[in-house]
């Protein structure tokens, strides 16, 4: 509310008003009526079966209670062997999608790297940015065949767009002062980084790559579905068979890492900030 | 400050001998488990196909180009349906998530020891598993179409809206909340008129930045069965109808980064 059209006297003797969240009058009612209007546009088109649904509060009922008593044994060794897979294909992707992504990195800070290289280094990230991982999964898997290096190669690449692009983020919003001081010491390019900039981007780059390290776990779960290895193809063929007590199972473990691992990033992250 | 004695000049270095045995041992444990992963990786890897991958990739480009344009008059209503999954789920996400998002924040939770541990283990189980799985699962319990997906969408994005909501809650300032009690209102004028005016830019964020994710996440929930442009997708990659499979994908390409600039623009307005 700004104090020009402020006027007290109309405004004497009136209880007060709440202002609305958005100012303009026009804008406000525009906004309003719009999401009305798309919200009635979408219901029509969205023509649910409520009967097939009723059916299936049922078989949702069963699925419920399968949390309560998850089935770990008799499929034991399918679980096992795709959470390993599971693993295996997050530390690798990790590893190596850090790896190249802290290069990339560089070249996408402006005040680190060369124009041209920039640009390469933002079009790089753009591009792992846009596209979905499990549409990345499918070329890879129809290119080089079915297993865990598709899932692999994919949980790198979509590592490097994310990676990337917040550590460029976070060169470019770095203290000045203390690399300049760096390189007024006489020190090379290499010794710039490795002394000016990387010691003030540490702390971020630790708590991203963990979270990183979580969120290719839990896409690797699903990679599976299109054949680039992984827990995901146990759980759809525990789905198929309407097995819920195996796919109760193996939820709960997933969601256990992920905990675990929350928990674990939550410590270093508290440490190293 | 650690220094390095050589022939009695003292030269400084990064870290104490200890230190530096620590990092390198470390580094040896992490480069192991590595080497071990990738050597699992590669047993269960066909090395042909890999040597002759640059080969089918070519071939699957000329397959795939030119796109077969005419196509995209079909492609409108699975449009449709992908943006319906997208909103309507991050709406009905947003119904469940703003009340549990109350009850997880520590200063507006009504019970520490039995409520909010409850409302994080919400969050936390819907945020840990992906909507495709959501999907899968909700299309074996209410059969395929639009409407599983909107469920899959919201179900996911209860936890991580309500997640970043929650800190929002956490982080707003107490002298305003107070000063709204000090005026004697109840416990709900207290929650309209002190946290939700100061809470309410990020939850608009949160949403904008939600919806977002959640178009390039419905653009494939068709994949397994649950509607949008995804169902096309898997239809046109079970024919091996590569011209439109490309088609499909710079659609995809086309929506997500049409729905960033928007959430984008949306949420530089807001903040």
């Amino acid at each position: 509310m700004s104090l020009d059209n402020f006027n007290v006297q109309t405004k004497l003797g009136q209880p007060w008003k709440r202002p609305p969240f958005i100012q303009k009058k026009l804008l406000r009612w525009t906004i309003i009526f719009g999401i009305i209007a798309y919200l009635i546009a979408a219901y029509l088109s969205v023509d649910v079966n409520w009967s097939r649904v009723y059916e299936g509060l049922e078989r949702g009922k069963k699925f419920v209670l399968a949390f309560t008593n998850p089935d770990f044994t008799s499929r034991s060794s399918d679980i096992w062997s795709g959470m390993i897979e599971s693993i295996i294909m997050t530390v690798t992707s990790s590893v190596v999608g850090i790896g190249i992504s802290i290069p990339i990195a560089l070249g996408a800070a402006r005040n680190v790297a060369p124009l041209p290289i920039y640009l390469i280094c933002r079009g790089i990230i753009a591009i792992s940015r846009a596209l979905q991982e499990i549409i990345v999964a499918i070329l890879l898997v129809a290119i080089f065949g079915f297993g865990p290096l598709a899932g692999f190669l994919t949980l790198s690449f979509a590592t490097i767009g994310f990676l990337s692009k917040l550590l460029a983020e976070d060169i470019e919003s770095m203290d000045k002062v203390q690399a300049e001081a760096i390189k007024a010491s006489g020190a090379k390019w290499t010794q710039w980084i490795n002394y000016g900039v990387q010691p003030q981007v540490m702390p971020r780059l630790i708590g991203l790559s963990i979270y990183r390290v979580d969120i290719n776990f839990r896409e690797s779960a699903i990679l599976g579905l299109v054949g680039a290895g992984g827990i995901g193809a146990t759980l759809n063929t525990a789905f198929d068979r309407y097995e819920y007590d195996t796919a109760a199972a193996i939820l709960l473990i997933i969601i256990g890492i992920v905990m675990a691992l929350e928990y674990i990033s939550g410590i270093i992250r508290a440490r190293v900030q | 400050m650690p220094t390095n004695d050589k022939n009695g000049i003292k030269i400084w270095q990064r870290r104490t001998n200890r230190e530096s045995i620590f990092h390198w041992l470390l580094w040896l444990i992490g480069i192991m488990i590595f080497t071990y992963c990738w050597q699992q990786i590669s047993k269960s890897t066909t090395w042909f196909f890999v040597w002759d991958a640059p080969r089918i990739a070519t071939d699957l480009w000329t397959r795939a180009t030119p796109p077969k344009w005419e196509y995209i008059s079909q492609l409108g209503k699975p449009i449709w349906d992908t943006l319906n999954i997208a909103t309507l789920g991050t709406l009905f996400a947003l119904i469940i998530a703003v009340p549990v998002a109350f009850l997880a924040a520590r200063n507006t939770t009504p019970s520490r020891f039995i409520i909010r541990p409850i409302a994080l283990l919400i969050i936390v189980s819907t945020r840990s598993i992906n909507s495709l799985i959501w999907a899968l699962l909700l299309i074996a319990i209410i059969g395929p179409g639009v409407f599983a997906g909107i469920i899959a969408i919201a179900i996911r994005s209860i936890g991580f809206c309500a997640k970043l909501l929650y800190e929002a809650i956490e982080e707003i300032d107490a002298t305003q909340v107070e000063a709204i009690s000090a005026t004697g209102a109840s416990r709900w004028q207290v929650m309209v008129y002190g946290i939700v005016p100061q809470i309410m830019p990020a939850f608009a964020g949160i949403s904008v930045f939600r919806w977002d994710i959640n178009i390039r996440e419905s653009t494939v929930l068709g994949l397994v069965g649950a509607g949008g442009i995804g169902l096309q997708l898997s239809a046109s990659l079970n024919v091996l109808a590569w011209p439109q499979v490309s088609l499909i994908l710079l659609v995809i390409l086309l929506a997500v980064v049409i729905s960033e600039w928007v959430s984008a623009k949306v949420r530089g307005a807001i903040i």
